[in-house]
Order: C-alpha cells, then structure tokens, then sequence
C-alpha cells in the first residue's frame, strides 16, 4: 500500500457516503469527527444532493465521545433525525473517531430497526480503506440490512429480463449520473429492465427493493464494485457479466452491448436478438455518421491539435479513455497514470487490457496514488507535438507548465462542472471527442 | 493570565482559553451583557440533534497552505485533506490580487495513515513523509497538521517534527489541530497561527515600515490606506513567505479583518514582541471606520493624516452612501457568519438604514485573547446602533437556519460561509455571499455593499423560480417547531 500521498484523488473511507447520498431520498448520518462531512463535501464539491452535505446529521465527536464512547449520542442523533428530516432510508456511516474507540454502532440501530425503521450501519473509518473500497461496503450493507427485508415480495431471479448494474462510484464518477442513465437507455435498447440504483432516473429505495429479482448482474469495473457482484451471486445465486473498462465510444460501445447480449443468452433471458441487433446498429450509424463528418477537421486542421494524451485517473477511465482515443479520434495515448490505489491482484490483468488497445504500440501504465509524484514523472517526459492531458484539476497547472491542453474529467476538481453529462456509450464518445476539441480550440483567441 | 505561551506546543483550545461557546438563544444585548458578568465563563449549550460542522484541521491549514513557499503534511488517513485542494485553487486564481504574476503549486500531502498504522503508530510514516516532502519540494518550513485519527493513536508530531527540524535546517511546525478536540473549528486557525507565532516570526531586529493584517485573501484595500500614512501592509498568512512572516515582529502594529480569526496572533505579536494592536472593531460601517483609522493615526502618531483621509473620504461616499440609504431604508436582513465578521455585517445592515431581523453567528468569545473590554466587536454594534433581536449562536446548524428563514422571511440572507445561501434560495429569499472579507471595508466598502445588497434584492427572479421547484428534505413537524428546540435538553 502507498505511503505518503500527495495531491490526493480520492478520498478515505467515510467518502463512500456520498454512495448513499445518490440514492434518491436516502441520508447518511455520520457518526464521526465534527470536519468529515465538510472534508467530503469539500472534496466532491456541488455534492450535496437530498440530505448531504451541510444536511447530514453528525454525532461530531467530541473529547467527551471519545473518552466515554458515543453510542449515547449517536441514538439521540438517530432519534431527532426521524423528527427532523424526511427520508426513505437512513445509513449510518462511521469515523476514525468512532471505530478507533470501538463504538458498538450496531447496537444502537438494531434498537431503530425493532421499529421498522429502514437504517442500516456501516463501518467506513477513514483509516480502513479508501471511498473506491468502501462503496462496495456501503452498498453490501445495505443490501444486507434492508434490501433482504423485502425478499418475500422480490424472489431471487424471478425476473429474466431484469439485471442490476453496478458501474460508477457516485461523485468519484463525476460522470455517474449521466453515464447510469446512458447505460439505462442501451440496456433497454437490447431488451433488458435495468436497475441502476442510484440518481433521479432510479426508482429510489424501492428499486432496491427488487434487487434479488434480478436475472444476473452487470459490473463496468476492472476491480472495484466486484465485491458487490460476488456478494449478490452467494446471497441469490445471480451471475454477473464483467466488463474491465469503461465502454467510451463505437468499438468499445459494440463491443460491450454484444457481450451483455451474448450473456444474456446463456441466462435465458429471452431477449429479441435481431431487435437488439437492430438497435446496436442503428446507434452504431449514428455515431459514425459525426465521426464521418469531423474526419476532414481531425485530418487537415492547420493550425495544431494534440497529437498524444497523458491520462490520469481511476483504472477504468484509463482503460477505456486509451482505446477511444487511440481508435477514435487518433490521439496517440503515451504513459498513462492509474491513481485510484489499484490493489496489487488485479494490476496485470488492467495492464493487459490496456495494452490489448494496440498491437503495434506500447502503452506505458503506471500504478501510483501518489499523484504528485506522477506530476514529476509527467514533467520530466518529451514527446514530439502538442499534448493533452486528461485528469484532475490538479493537473491543470501541470498542463499549463507544459503547454499542453487540458481537459478536467476526475475528482477533485474546481475548474469544471459536471451536471448530467455521460462520457460511456456512443453519445458519450461523441460528447468527449466536443470537449477535446473544443478545449482545443478555445486555445485559439 | 495571558492566554499567549509560546513555549507549549498545543494551544488550548477556544472554548477553555476564551469560554468561547456555540449554543445562544436571545438577543445581542442579552449575550453582551450576560458575557460581561461571565468573566468568560458562559455556559454553552448542546444539541440533541446536530448536523456537519467543520473541524479545526482545515481551518489550521487556511492559515498554513496559501504560504507561498512552505509545504503542508496532514498527518492522518487521505480523507482529512480532501478539502484541502480548494485552497489551491484561492492560490491560483487570488495570487493577482497581491501582485503575485506566477502562482506556484500548493504542495499538500498526506502522511496517509491506514489501519496498522493506527496498530503501531504512524510516527515511522511521519519521518519518511517529512523527509521525502523536503527532498521533493525544498521548501522554506514544513508544517505538520494533526487529525483525529493521529491525536487518538498518540503519534509523538512534536518530538518527530523537532528532529526533523534539526536534521533539515528549516522549520518543520507541528500543528495540533485534531477535530475532535473542539467544537469550534476556529480552534484551528489559533493552531495554525500558534505553530507560526512559536516557530516562524523571529524576535525583532529592527522596526520596519509595515502594517500586519491579519486576514483571508481578499483584495487589496490596505496598501492604499497604509501608503497614505507612509507605511505598507505585511499580509498574515495568505500569500505570505516565511520570510515576511519572520519579520512579523518587526511591525508598528497589527490590524485585523476578523477579530474571531486573528484573536490569538494579534494578542501574541503584542504580548511577546510588543506589536501593538488596534483594539477597534474592523473598519466596517461609518462609526467604526471613523474610529479604527483614528486609532490608526493615533498610534502612528499622524493624527492628522487620519482626519485628512477620514474627511476625504467622506466627501466622496457620503452622498452616494445616503443615495443607498433612500432606496434600502426599513428592508430586512437575515445574517448568518463567523462571530466577529458578523458583527460587522450587522453594523453595515445598519448603516444602510436596514433592519436586521436576526443573526445565526457561528460561535461566541465572549473576550478575545488580547483580554480587552475595548475590543468586543458585539458591543461595538450594540452600543452603536442598539439591540438585534433573535441573535443566536448557531454553529453552522442547517435545520436551525431554514426554521428561522422560514418563520422571519427577511428582504435578503447575508451569508459568510459556503452552503447557507442556498437555503435562502430555497425559500425564495435573495442571498448574497461576499467571499472577499474586506469587501465591506471603509466608506468605499459600505457604498460597494450596499450596492451589491440592492441588485441582490431586485434581482431575485432565479431564487423565486427555485423555491417553486427544489427539493425540501424538512418535516412539516419541524418547520413548526420552535427554531432552538434541540438546544440545551439533555440527550
């Protein structure tokens, strides 16, 4: 595991409670150190959603909870937020404060749930893990703690055509609610019912609900979130299909709604093939119709566009980010950067993946939370012609220091707004090929 | 006894140095006077329901990370300086404003601590992290902000860091900062100067011509003022050096833009170094402005000079400033802010001809660290203008804030902190967040917000759109409630 890091691009454990905060009407109650919240909202930025940011409620542990312990006041807490704020679904999520004293926080909801209360604890000291790691707690706890409450009703893969996604990290994905809802929309293209669980297009706590009806699962992920997906094939016996990148563009689009359709066979889920075949391509016209279209500008533009991209982010942009850009638009991926602390076991096969982008070319990848010192590395690297790099807004300094273009796609990042745009899919591979450019030539005043 | 003892590495927190407290319910007055009989001994006030507050580690580092050449360590997991990267952005897009054309990188670290380490103790991954910091940045000093998770464990920060600091050759300040310690994160700013006051300013050598201000980021205004006296403001900390810092000392004197965030710096210049420190409210509003550049010109024995500026000045604003006062007399105003900026916002709302309805302060010291009677800025507004009814002390307590918006329904929500204008917004309210404290400032300052309040009231098309279509996550059962239920039971 990393040492020190600089230039942090995620954050600690207690991050994951934004995870809860992306379900609509759900809220997070922290029981924690009085600065976690606004670290978290500090971190994210525009984060608040329904009841987060400034609304969650807190214990903020004071020397007194954390020589007496804080259970007393955690309850009381609990207890007001009933009075108080109205929601669906309650997730208590803890502090280095807390876990450290030991603070029996199980005991405390266990007296909420004898009520019929829909909460649900979980244990996110910040110096356990990372937000990457404890999404997946977050999530297996609540599916644990209230979605096995509704099992009677929702029998497990009773619905052939139904699947459950797990694709983004909330907030961490600046991109999440854009690119649930693109999945959403090409998923049902091929026939499928999808949950995707989290935003405004997601039913809320009642499509949690029927989580176990689900035929078999699909994970966008090249390794968080599978703990999730493993966690649902022991508890209802779903299998889940895997896809190691994000799918950005044509090729990679194509590529992964044919696999969920292969998939989705061997699972008898009773698709229509041609029609789903159908609207693959359909999709796949349109795309390449504006490919069409920008071909003469990406070929004969004059007056210099970037020709090789530095990337800096999470193992599955950079996968998927190095083959849009290498096939689709002809920017040349030179070292990339993978920052979101990959454990060890899943670096080869990340690696490979992205090395599977060419079989001409080698494509350098780099594993280093530390991204300042990936800042160093980039600064002592030279290649022929105008670059881009694509990260954080850290990295805009960086970029500005090497003259090269800048494009803000990963958290933390002041410099750029993200509402509800999606980057995966056909549309997404069309809207960042805009954002490229245009940054590009927004250059020229 | 003074509450100033350079030779500790920890300052005690606000609560017990100043009885500072952060549950009030009452009015201005009643606060003033009830601290006035307290000798500092307010009985503060809990809630059995309570949301996000901030901690003392993030506001330790606004004092420490726009330094322009120190490096900053948060010893503690990754998340306690997740925040931080947005003082890098202030950095970056301020630096102009102190004729700074190059703005170098912030350079933030964490020391990172995981689960074995809060097992074993993270001193060994402090060591390494200072050294690799020094190797990678060669900075002028290192300073070590604590977390929750470090002050718990019982990391020894001020043994590694006085190693360290003889190793190095530069300083490497610990900073005890951890969150769980107060329960007002102004606490952190005291530690973050305390670090600087024990380890940076050096004694002085000799008297300089500057001025230190004691302030955020915001813009300029000082560099005019103090030229006319011949002198030039010495910014304390943002965009600073080390070696400015150093020669703090050195100073004719120390002026503040805040007395909640300059309390103990200005208290500790004075009482170990001799700088002397304007003991007036800031420069906010008529009265206080008369009186602040008085006290200014007193003490640098140009007595004149003040009364020249003073009555320049007002030749100029004084007609625009009763143009404003025609056209805001009798609107309302709601004020949610940090203690004494509060108060000076108050003053402003007055001098406009406006009515404050209330205030939402974020916390009291009932004294500041100088132990001055003459320096409460609450019974400056007090005795200058009279009583502000519904004067709470609320720290940063959402649902508090939108049971009162929604009960007083003011003209305009004048907010000070990120996240409370929303809540005005919600409603229907017009909200205004000026981000550059000395924005207010002066005759010029009352004129600029003034104006600002006025577009802000007529331009409130976007906020009643808002309030017909966002989301409300309160319960009818507590809009009805009385504002301060959860205040003071017993849970």
């Amino acid at each position: 595991m990393a040492a020190l890091i600089e230039q942090e691009r995620y954050t600690c454990a207690i991050g994951a409670l934004q995870t809860v905060v992306a379900i609509p009407r759900a809220v997070p109650i922290l029981h924690s150190g009085p600065g976690c919240g606004t670290m978290i909202k500090g971190f994210f930025e525009r984060s608040s959603g329904y009841a987060g940011g400034d609304t969650s409620p807190c214990t903020n542990f004071s020397e007194r909870e954390v020589v007496f312990g804080g259970t007393d006041r955690l309850r009381s807490i609990i207890k007001n937020t009933y009075k108080v704020l109205d929601t669906d679904l309650q997730v208590v999520v803890t502090g280095c404060t807390a876990g450290i004293v030991g603070d029996d926080v199980a005991s405390v909801t266990d007296e909420f749930l004898e009520e019929g209360k829909p909460i649900v604890h979980v244990e996110t000291s910040g110096f356990k893990s990372n937000n990457y790691v404890s999404h997946s707690a977050v999530v297996n706890a609540i599916i644990d703690q209230y979605v096995s409450r509704f099992e009677a009703e929702n029998p497990a893969r009773s619905e052939k055509k139904l699947v459950n996604l797990f694709a983004s990290v909330p907030y961490q994905d600046q991109f999440w609610k854009g690119n649930l809802k693109e999945y959403k929309r090409l998923l049902e293209g091929l026939g499928l019912q999808v949950n995707i669980l989290f935003s405004a297009h997601s039913g809320g706590v009642k499509e949690w609900q029927t989580i176990p009806k689900a035929n078999f699962n699909i994970l966008v992920s090249p390794w968080y979130g599978e703990p999730i997906v493993k966690h649902l094939f022991q508890k209802y016996q779903q299998p889940w299909f895997q896809f190691h990148y994000l799918p950005i563009g044509g090729n990679e689009t194509n590529r992964f709604l044919n696999a969920v359709l292969a998939f989705a066979k061997e699972q008898d889920a009773g698709l229509d093939e041609e029609k789903a075949q159908h609207f693959i391509k359909e999709e796949e016209t349109a795309y390449y119709e504006e490919l069409d279209n920008l071909a003469t500008f990406l070929l004969e533009f004059r007056y210099g566009l970037p020709n090789h991209a530095h990337i800096l982010h999470d193992a599955g942009y950079v996968a998927g980010l190095t083959r849009f850009l290498l096939h689709e638009t002809g920017v040349i991926p030179k070292e990339q950067f993978i920052v979101d602390n990959v454990p060890e076991k899943y670096q080869n096969q990340i690696r490979a993946d992205i090395q599977a982008a060419s079989d001409k070319r080698e494509i350098p990848v780099y594993f280093n939370p530390d991204a300042g010192a990936v800042q160093d590395q980039i600064r002592n690297l030279h290649h022929a012609g105008r670059g881009l790099i694509l990260g954080s807004g850290w990295d805009k300094e960086l970029a500005k220091e090497k003259e090269y273009d800048f494009l803000s796609i990963a958290c933390p990042t002041p410099y750029r707004i993200v509402l509800t745009t999606n980057y995966i899919g056909y549309t997404g591979g069309l809207r960042l090929i805009e954002d490229i450019y245009n940054t590009a030539l927004a250059s020229y005043q | 006894m003074s509450t100033v003892n350079l030779t500790i590495p920890e300052v005690e927190i606000r609560e017990v140095r100043l009885g500072s407290v952060t549950g009030f319910q009452g009015t201005a007055k009643e606060l003033v006077s009830a601290c006035g009989g307290c000798s500092g001994k307010l009985k503060d006030k809990t809630r059995s329901f309570s949301q996000c507050l901030g901690c003392g580690t993030s506001n330790a580092a606004c004092t420490l990370t726009l330094i322009q050449d120190a490096a900053l360590i948060s010893h503690g997991p990754v998340g306690c300086s997740s925040c931080l990267h947005e003082f890098a952005f202030t950095y970056r897009v301020n630096a102009h404003l102190r004729q700074i054309d190059h703005p170098t990188q912030r350079k933030i670290f964490s020391t990172n601590l995981e689960e074995k380490d809060t097992i074993y103790g993270g001193g060994k991954k402090l060591k390494e992290t200072i050294d690799e910091v020094y190797k990678r940045v060669h900075p002028k000093a290192i300073f070590v902000i604590t977390t929750c998770a470090a002050g718990i464990i019982g990391d020894d920060v001020e043994s590694i860091t006085n190693d360290a600091e003889a190793k190095l050759g530069i300083p490497v300040v610990a900073v005890f900062c951890e969150g769980f310690r107060s329960k007002m994160w102004t606490s952190g700013f005291d530690a973050g100067y305390h670090g600087i006051a024990r380890k940076i300013i050096k004694p002085p050598v000799q008297k300089r011509k500057i001025i230190n201000v004691i302030n955020f980021w915001g813009t300029d205004v000082f560099r005019e003022w103090f030229g006319e006296f011949g002198y030039e403001p010495n910014y304390i900390t943002p965009f600073s050096t080390i070696d400015t810092l150093s020669h703090s000392s050195e100073a004719v004197l120390t002026v503040q833009a805040c007395s909640s965030l300059g309390s103990y710096l200005g208290a500790a210049l004075e009482q170990v170094y001799g700088v002397r420190e304007i003991r007036n409210s800031p420069p906010y509003g008529i009265v206080q402005t008369d009186r602040w550049f008085r006290e200014l010109g007193k003490i640098l024995n140009q007595e004149e000079t003040a009364e020249k500026l003073i009555q320049r000045k007002k030749e100029e604003y004084l007609p625009k400033i009763e143009a404003l006062r025609e056209k805001l007399r009798g609107k309302t105003a709601y004020v949610t802010a940090g203690a004494s900026h509060g108060h000076s916002l108050l003053a402003l709302l007055y001098e406009l001809g406006m009515k404050p309805t209330g205030a939402a302060i974020f916390h009291h010291d009932p004294i500041y660290d100088n132990e001055s009677s003459d320096s409460d800025t609450l019974l400056h507004t007090v005795s200058d203008y009279g009583d502000v009814e519904n004067y709470n002390v609320c720290n940063k307590q959402e649902f508090e804030l939108v049971n009162v918006l929604n009960r007083v329904r003011p003209d305009i929500l004048l907010a000070r902190h990120g996240g409370m204008t929303l809540w005005g917004a919600k409603l229907g309210i017009p909200s205004l967040l000026i981000g550059d404290e000395h924005f207010g400032m002066g005759y010029e300052g009352l004129v600029q917000y003034g104006e600002r309040i006025l577009e802000t009231i007529e331009n409130d098309e976007f906020v009643k759109n808002l309030s017909q279509h966002c989301a409300n996550p309160y319960t009818d059962w507590w809009l009805q409630q009385e504002p301060y239920t959860f205040l003071g039971g017993n849970f």
